[in-house]
């Protein structure tokens, strides 16, 4: 197999050109996703979750953003370095997303049906004339593509708006368009948060029994720690712009290293009942002045004086459980 | 007899859908229908449910921003929907309330102070300036905020100092009772940990009483003793909280608390198993006969579709409205 991964991250950085300065959002992140893993990314407001997947997608605006350096490739692909024709041919293809909101992401002057024509059609100009869909052929796709994700009478909903849609019917017509031309790598971005819970249950349990069969990797971005541990095989937890942990999720919930990591998790309220934590002091960087070395250490309960003059970089600790931190890796031994 | 802070007994609130030039009615949104609860005096009250469910209209009433349809709410023996002009005055320094999101609860245009200063000057709690400020900076720092903060306008305030400045606003007129409508579910979960704490750091100090409405199921298991499950209008399960959780009843409790994702292993062991055959949440304009639970419901079966089950105590404190429940408790005893 010539690509292992399905997407690569390496040390990619975005900076933002702001009125007070350069805001440093993005500050060395790898991130690397193997062909039909289904991979968490998790971190709270402002931690850089939502520009990463922007900068994969293509869709980040440039300027004010500037990518000084850093490399993405999805399935050997640079997509950095693509021309826009081959980009955008990429986008709702190879690589397709699902967005937070299902409220807004379906254009209310259009009925479902046309929305979805399109999508479909779009992944067709690829292919040669006599291997293009008919009219009735796209209208076919579409209806089964509905049927997979269990919506009742797909006939009558192609004709509807979105505003006759319920919340759920609406997020289960936004997965059935992200997968019906098969992509690759799916990105979902906090798919069932605008959700009640009963609801998010069933469609996080669609989406993951959908992206299985068709094995397709996907990338589901989330603060929502729960949805992590029941949908994801590995995590990635990123604080202030760089990645600070990454472990298989079973092993990562177990055993937390990393300080910041092991704060997040104890905040979570337990319905068991329980302690409940403090929370972590101090408040998310400033990224115009962001903190040097690592930046949680102005929060940071073990902070040495070394953490504030090095960045720290991922290390393994066991078998693909990476942390970024000096309280495990010593201070001289610091290599790849 | 009665030592109940707050006793709800039936409140029931319609709102009317009117069309046309005449504003014809044309029907009810039954948001609230039929609810009783009562919240002693230092309790934390839990009221979870999804959305549409009613919750925060009963908050709402509760501080007088709706008048119900029917019902009676006492607060401290008092009928909050008859009062005298000078009773109101009364009743609103003892009630307040935190709204779910600081960024639209709070006025962008006026700064910390003068916006912790009004309720001081309404209810004429400060004689002058000087005595204003000092009771500002005694709130701020109760809530965890530098007293420089008063100076500052809600929009160079990050979610969390926001949501604190809103709490602090609840507190300047010293209530008894205030009402949290979902406080925390704009804000990250370590943010929202250091907002619970503060509530209930304040809770104790003060013996303040609070009314928590979440939907947010562990959230509430942490913060309420007493919890009332609400579905379409009704309370379909009501118990001591940790009760509640650990022998959840009800199928839609059951189904409302297997369905949040957990993160740890023990909860994943005490999740219930799932009564519901998925579904979604009808509309309150027009909702199932019967048990309004009973289209999702997987133990339903003709009775639940034509009679509403009572609110049954089944067990001491421990309410639940379903045919199938109370019927099978009672064959127990």
């Amino acid at each position: 197999m010539k690509n292992k991964y399905i997407l690569e991250i390496r040390d990619l950085h975005v900076h933002f050109r702001v009125y007070e300065g350069i805001s440093r959002v993005i500050d060395g992140v790898f991130l690397y996703i193997k062909k039909g893993e289904r991979v968490g990314l998790v971190g709270e407001t402002g931690c850089g979750k939502t520009v990463t997947i922007k900068t994969v997608m293509g869709i980040l605006k440039i300027p004010p953003a500037i990518i000084p350096s850093g490399e993405v490739f999805l399935d050997g692909q640079d997509i950095l370095r693509m021309s826009q024709k081959k980009l955008l041919q990429i986008k709702g293809t190879e690589i397709s997303m699902i967005f937070q909101d299902p409220m807004n992401a379906l254009n209310p002057v259009f009925s479902i049906g046309e929305q979805f024509y399109d999508v479909i059609r779009f992944a067709q100009q690829r292919f040669s004339n006599d291997e293009k869909l008919s009219r009735k052929g796209i209208r076919n796709k579409m209806i089964s593509a509905l049927e997979e994700v269990r919506l009742p009478d797909p006939e009558r909903i192609i004709n509807n708006y979105s505003l006759e849609l319920s919340g759920g019917m609406r997020q289960r017509v936004l997965i059935a368009m992200a997968l019906v031309n098969n992509p690759k790598l799916l990105i979902a971005d906090e798919p069932g948060t605008a959700l009640d819970v009963t609801i998010q249950a069933q469609i996080l349990d669609l989406m993951n029994k959908l992206v299985k069969t068709k094995g397709i990797s996907v990338l589901l971005v989330t603060h929502n720690l729960g949805v992590i541990r029941e949908t994801t095989e590995r995590v990635y937890i990123m604080y202030g712009g760089q990645v600070v942990e990454t472990a298989p999720t079973n092993v990562f919930f177990e055993n937390p290293k990393h300080p910041y990591t092991q704060g997040l998790i104890s905040s979570v309220p337990r319905f068991t009942g329980g302690e409940f934590a403090k929370g972590i002091p101090g408040t998310i960087p400033d990224y115009i002045k962001a903190p040097s070395g690592c930046r949680f250490h102005p929060r940071c309960n073990y902070a040495m004086p070394i953490c504030s003059q090095k960045k720290p970089l991922l290390t393994m600790l066991e078998s693909g459980h990476y942390v970024a931190c000096y309280i495990y890796t010593g201070q001289e031994d610091q290599n790849e | 007899m009665n030592n109940h802070l707050l006793s709800v007994d039936n409140l029931v609130k319609y709102f009317p859908i009117r069309v046309g030039f005449f504003q014809r009615p044309i029907g009810n949104v039954r948001s609230v229908d039929g609810v009783s609860f009562n919240v002693n005096k230092g309790e934390m009250f839990g009221l979870v449910g999804e959305s549409g469910s009613g919750k925060s209209t009963i908050g709402k009433i509760l501080v007088k921003i709706y008048n119900p349809t029917e019902g009676t709410v006492l607060f401290k023996g008092r009928d909050i929907t008859k009062l005298t002009k000078e009773d109101l005055g009364f009743f609103k320094k003892e009630v307040q309330i935190v709204f779910q999101d600081p960024k639209s609860s709070l006025n962008p245009r006026r700064s910390i102070k003068s916006t912790l200063e009004d309720p001081l000057i309404v209810h004429r709690i400060a004689k002058n300036e000087r005595d204003r400020e000092r009771i500002i900076r005694n709130l701020l720092q109760m809530v965890e905020l530098s007293p420089n903060y008063m100076y500052k306008y809600p929009s160079s305030l990050s979610g969390g100092q926001r949501q604190r400045v809103a709490i602090a606003r609840a507190l300047t007129v010293n209530p008894s009772f205030i009402i949290l409508d979902e406080p925390t579910s704009a804000l990250d979960v370590s943010v929202q940990a250091k907002i619970i704490h503060l509530l209930q750091g304040l809770q104790r100090e003060f013996n303040l009483s609070y009314l928590f409405i979440s939907h947010d199921l562990s959230l509430v298991r942490t913060m309420a003793r007493q919890t009332a499950v609400m579905y379409l209008g009704k309370i379909y399960e009501i118990a001591p909280t940790e009760r509640l959780f650990s022998m959840p009843l009800h199928p839609y409790t059951r189904t409302l608390i297997s369905s949040v994702p957990v993160v740890f292993k023990e909860e994943q062991q005490a999740k219930p198993t799932k009564q519901s055959w998925g579904g979604e949440i009808p509309s309150p304009v027009n909702p199932p006969s019967g048990c309004a639970f009973h289209p999702r419901c997987s133990l339903a079966d003709d009775i639940c579709s034509q009679q509403l089950p009572d609110l049954v105590e089944v067990m001491r404190d421990h309410f639940v409205r379903c045919h199938h429940v109370s019927f099978n408790m009672q064959s127990v005893k």
